[in-house]
């Protein structure tokens, strides 16, 4: 494990040109083969030409940004709660912001804020209920938080949350019923370069903020009276990551559904490349993310072309197995 | 006063439940490395925490190297008194050298490498307590003993004038009880920090202390040099239990015994 560590940067280094490789070979594979030649043809109303550059490549660059935004969010929490196995996903977070999004479907809204979509907005507010139901659940006494009361507290929100989107599909008609059930399962069904537009503010305020908060997190992750002791000023810190990554959470999730286990999974492995340091840890996060997500959601396009599998499905499905080994850890 | 590295006046403390310290009055002078005892309850981990802001809040006021506490910022804080807590429960396994880095904190800036200020405060801080060999080391692969010095050394990565101890030596056999103390002791007066160590270690205190506090329901019970407050009769006042005191066969100084029945 000593050894493991010593060399981060050039770990760090692997890190991004895997994630460079995959972003430029991922574009190619879907139900339908585009060649090397349709990239660049000068037919640029061809199909194949299209299929690539308005379809897989948006496609791609959401499905990076999202799995290493979604990545840094689990590990921001698991910093937080000092808990390897907590995510937005375990505690509650994502299905609060995916209530939010069903609630904005079901009511028919349609309008945005200063440039921000109304269902992100709703996502958002639903991410930050469940986050501070979840917190002050979990807090024993002054200072201190329960983990097991928290992951208690996180199914609970879930159950509840879920529950209701249940119960708004049930008031819905049967089209936007099934327009909520496909987009929980997660998918990056992404025409054109709107969505990636959509997400770009949240992503890159999201993940300036986390880079910014290393230093932070690392102190915070030995626990709050430590990180107090050390001159983090706990209560104001926590307050900005709860919103930075409702925010997050919300912007996300409007666009892409609640892509499940990113979160926990992701860091985890980073941390086992290059330790718990997040200096380091935070650009591992986030490229392993990246190109984790972009590879779940290549293989769930192809895997049984022409269906895609909606990536929420297969991550979930790696996710869930994983969960329960690090569980007997 | 001028030279008080730690002042409270009239200071109260109450969590929701009810009153932990009440109407403290202590004038700790610089350089003076003072033990707080006490019955468990007394509100001696609560003192300490109020003196970082661990827990905010209380009535009357604590002054801080001549300054109200109120007057500085966490980080602030931070460069003026560390905390040694007894025990930590990291999730993640750091190594010694990121864990006493980590005491840096309130010196470093965002985005920016660690100066050459920085690094040699850590060096520093790994050198006086003797951790070198175990640099690279995750915290989960050390003893108890090892681990203490850890904590102690990120404290002192922090450049502290007040370095606060809440009994970071009750889980450890006497020889690493005794290897922790010394060095605490040792790099104190050797740095001239100020020191106040929560403990229950009656024996140690006679040791190492220069003056004892001595907590009882939230009320200083005795405040003086160690000679002066542990006499059998106050160990019976502040503990509500008898105590013996032997003369050390070899160097003399009194052994606390408690009694059995």
């Amino acid at each position: 494990m000593e050894a493991a560590f010593k060399n981060r940067g050039g770990m760090l280094g692997v890190l991004f040109v895997l994630a460079v490789m995959v972003l430029m070979v991922s574009p190619f594979f879907g139900s339908s083969t585009v060649g090397w030649s349709d990239v660049f043809s000068s037919q640029e109303s061809s199909v194949a030409t299209k299929i690539f550059w308005q379809i897989r490549l948006p496609r791609v660059l959401v499905s990076f940004l999202a799995g290493a935004t979604f990545a840094l969010c689990g590990m921001v929490f698991q910093a937080l709660f000092r808990n390897p196995l907590v995510s937005p996903s375990t505690l509650g977070v994502s299905t609060g912001a995916s209530l939010g999004a069903s609630v904005y479907i079901w009511l028919g809204l349609s309008f945005s804020l200063v440039g921000i979509s109304g269902v992100s907005i709703f996502a958002f507010l639903g991410a930050l209920l469940s986050i501070l139901i979840v917190w002050s659940l979990a807090r024993v006494q002054y200072n201190e938080t329960s983990t097991a009361r928290m992951l208690l507290a996180g199914v609970a929100v879930s159950f509840f949350f879920a529950s209701l989107i249940i119960f708004i599909q049930y008031l819905s008609d049967v089209t936007e019923s099934f327009k909520i059930t496909r987009w929980l399962m997660g998918g990056l069904f992404v025409f054109g370069y709107k969505p990636l537009f959509d997400i770009l503010p949240f992503v890159l305020i999201g993940c300036g903020t986390i880079w910014y908060f290393t230093n932070e997190l690392n102190v915070f992750a030995t626990g709050e009276e430590t990180a107090q002791s050390r001159g983090v000023d706990v209560s104001i810190m926590v307050k900005i990551i709860f919103v930075l990554v409702s925010l997050i959470i919300g912007g996300l999730v409007a666009v892409c559904g609640p892509i499940a286990f990113i979160g926990i999974i992701a860091p985890h492995i980073a941390r086992l490349l290059i330790g718990s340091d997040h200096r380091y840890l935070t650009p591992a996060t986030f490229l392993f993310g990246g190109l984790f997500l972009t590879l779940c959601d290549t293989i769930a396009r192809t895997v049984i072309a022409p269906v895609e599998i909606p990536v929420g499905v297969l991550t979930a499905l790696l996710g869930g197995p994983f969960f329960l080994w690090m569980l007997r850890r | 006063m001028l030279n008080s590295a730690v002042e409270l006046k009239n200071f109260a403390f109450r969590y929701d439940k009810g009153n932990v310290l009440n109407d403290i009055n202590l004038s700790i002078v610089k350089g003076e490395y003072v033990s707080i005892i006490g019955p468990n309850g007394s509100g001696k981990s609560t003192l300490l925490k109020c003196l970082n802001r661990i827990v905010k809040g209380g009535e009357g006021t604590i002054s801080i190297m001549g300054k109200p506490l109120s007057s500085y910022s966490q980080k602030e804080l931070a460069k003026s008194v560390a905390y040694v807590p007894q025990h930590l429960s990291s999730a993640f396994s750091y190594t010694v050298d990121e864990f006493v880095t980590m005491g840096r904190y309130p010196y470093l800036k965002a985005f920016s490498p660690m100066t050459s200020e920085d690094q040699q405060a850590v060096e520093k801080a790994v050198q006086l307590t003797g951790l070198s060999d175990l640099r690279l080391r995750p915290l989960n692969q050390l003893s108890g003993g090892e681990r203490q010095k850890t904590y102690l050394a990120a404290a002192l990565a922090q450049e502290p004038d007040i370095l606060l101890l809440d009994e970071p030596t009750t889980h450890l056999d006497p020889k690493f009880q005794k290897d922790v103390q010394k060095t605490v002791c040792d790099v104190s007066r050797n740095l001239g920090i100020t020191v106040l160590h929560v403990t229950h270690d009656l024996n140690h205190i006679l040791t190492w202390s220069e003056k004892i506090v001595a907590l009882k329901a939230g009320h200083v019970c005795y405040y003086g040099l160690s000679k002066d407050v542990m006499t059998a009769d106050h160990l019976k006042n502040v503990f509500e239990t008898d105590f013996h005191l032997l003369a050390d066969p070899v160097e003399g100084h009194p052994i606390i015994v408690p009694e059995a029945h």
